[in-house]
């Protein structure tokens, strides 16, 4: 599974990096979302449907490539 | 009224119910009974505000989310339709909380790196320091001492204080005028004078910025408004939204929290006997939860058509989004209405859903997580010294709480 970021979407609640921090973080200047790790697996990838499922925006998903 | 709202069974020919409504006597942490009449119902009411109006109440979890989501609902409370707290002559302009994307957005973007993750964990030990020596001063004194005056309320002021810019021996000033702010009862007149006086002292307080910069959120939007980014006025006015939105709701989470769970014991017990940073998180989430300090709904109104379980809403009407109903969902959360410290609750939408999330929610839970890590810990003794009914709690104003918990130990 691959994680999709909606960039414009993201409001900078932070919700992602609290339920996956080896995935997500925050960019200095303005607290937008960016990946870390495009590929996440076994219970790193559930904490990524936790923060699917929490992101106020909807700016996250999880996609097959 | 009282009596409309606990008739049963509300038939094709009931009366549409008034909004807000009042919580039973004696269940001081449950959402008013008429809500989950509301529930019972379907996921989708009318409730009858101050206005004389009819606006759609959205009783379910999903059906919230998904709204709060949809770009065809605003938050611009001069759109037709929208669900007025209060008569408002729409003067009393609190910065982005009530417009749309994109200017919201905009706005918003100019203040979200301050409370970016990281930036706020930096800021915990500053916290733990504020609330030990509040704790210090507080064990030295005499008690009973009142719980809001001593702790809930100067944790949350100082550090909003410290972030901003603004100096904390003005708090008397700005606390009586937020409170003023968001009485559901204070009049047009009164709100407006009080949003004018924080805003007037916003202005000044930047105006002093501008000559003596230093690297505080305020100092931040200064600089903006030198840039041409944002008008003088603008930034007065986020200036009194984070002022306000900083303090008034965070130390109503403290008081409430610590009196439900001194009303809880066997909960208590678990925070006072751990130092486990996911329980004590754990514990934040589920107090949020179960609390829903912002009860007054969510409110917007319908720029376009939507659909909401199965039923056209048309452009023009207006929609209310209570988040205590979402919040005791039992399909978002099975047994609702137990407070479960252990639970998973991080899904709860005490702060709002959608683009107006909560901009302060990583700040929030960061001071939450060390009061409610260290006060009961550090007294744990801690014991309410008045009956829950004796307590005056905050029925009439957009945040719920208490206006006095007067404690010993
Ligand atoms: C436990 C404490 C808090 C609770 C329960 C809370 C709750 C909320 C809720 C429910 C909203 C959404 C409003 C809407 O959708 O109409 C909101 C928005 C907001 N909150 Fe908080 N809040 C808390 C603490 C804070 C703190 C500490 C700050 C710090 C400055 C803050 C700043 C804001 C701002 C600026 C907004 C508007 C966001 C936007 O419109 O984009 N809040 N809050
Ligand atoms: S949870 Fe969503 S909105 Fe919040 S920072 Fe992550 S991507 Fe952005």
């Amino acid at each position: 599974m691959h994680v999709e970021l909606d960039e414009p979407k993201c409001v900078a609640s932070g919700q992602c990096v609290l339920a996956a921090p080896e995935v997500f973080d925050q960019r200095d200047e303005d607290g937008i979302a960016f990946v870390l790790d495009e590929q996440p697996a076994g219970d790193t990838l559930d904490a990524v449907r936790e923060a699917v499922a929490i992101c106020p925006a909807a700016a996250i998903r999880l996609v097959q490539r | 009224m009282a009596d409309t709202l606990t008739v049963a069974g509300p038939g094709p020919s009931a009366p549409v119910p008034e909004f807000p409504m009042p919580r039973a006597a004696g269940c001081p942490f449950d959402p008013p009974p008429g809500l989950g009449a509301a529930r019972e119902e379907g996921p989708l009411t009318k409730v009858r505000l101050w206005d004389g109006k009819d606006y759609w109440l959205l009783t379910r979890y999903a059906d919230q989310r998904a709204v709060l989501l949809d770009p065809r609902v605003s938050a611009d409370l001069t759109r037709p339709g929208y669900p007025l707290q209060a008569p408002s002559n729409g003067t009393n302009n609190i910065s982005f909380i009530l417009m749309d994307d994109p200017e919201h957005a905009r706005l918003r973007r100019m203040v979200t790196a301050p409370f970016a993750i990281k930036r706020v964990e930096a800021l915990r030990p500053a916290v733990q320091k504020i609330v030990d020596d509040l704790i210090d001063e507080m064990l030295a004194g005499p008690h009973p001492v009142d719980l809001v005056e001593a702790f809930a309320l100067p944790v949350p002021s100082l550090v909003i204080c410290a972030l901003l810019g603004v100096p904390y021996d003005d708090h008397d000033f700005f606390q009586e005028n937020s409170k003023v702010l968001i009485r559901r009862d204070a009049d047009m007149a009164d709100r407006a004078a009080a949003h004018g006086k924080l805003v007037g002292y916003l202005d000044q307080l930047m105006g002093e910025k501008t000559a003596h910069p230093g690297d505080d959120l305020l100092s931040g939007l200064v600089a903006r408004v030198r840039s041409g980014e944002l008008t003088r006025t603008d930034a007065a006015q986020m200036g009194v939204l984070l002022l306000l939105a900083g303090h008034e709701t965070t130390a109503n989470m403290i008081a409430l929290g610590t009196l439900a769970l001194l009303e809880h014991p066997e909960q208590l017990a678990l925070l006072r006997d751990t130092d486990d940073p996911k329980l004590i998180a754990s514990a934040v989430e589920e107090l949020l939860r179960y609390l829903s300090i912002v009860h007054g709904g969510r409110r917007r109104a319908v720029l376009a058509d939507i659909e909401v379980a199965g039923q056209v809403i048309r452009a023009g009407e207006g929609v209310i989004m209570p988040n205590d109903l979402a919040n005791r969902d039992p399909e978002a959360f099975p047994d609702p209405d137990r407070l479960d410290l252990t639970r998973d609750a991080r899904r709860h939408v005490a702060f709002g859903f959608g683009v107006h999330q909560c901009l302060g929610q990583p700040l929030a839970r960061m001071e939450l997580q060390v009061v409610y890590g260290t006060l009961y810990r550090r007294v744990p003794g801690l014991r309410a010294a008045a009956g829950i009914g004796e307590l005056p709690f905050k029925h009439d104003g957009s945040v719920y709480g208490v206006h006095e918990l007067p404690v010993t130990w």
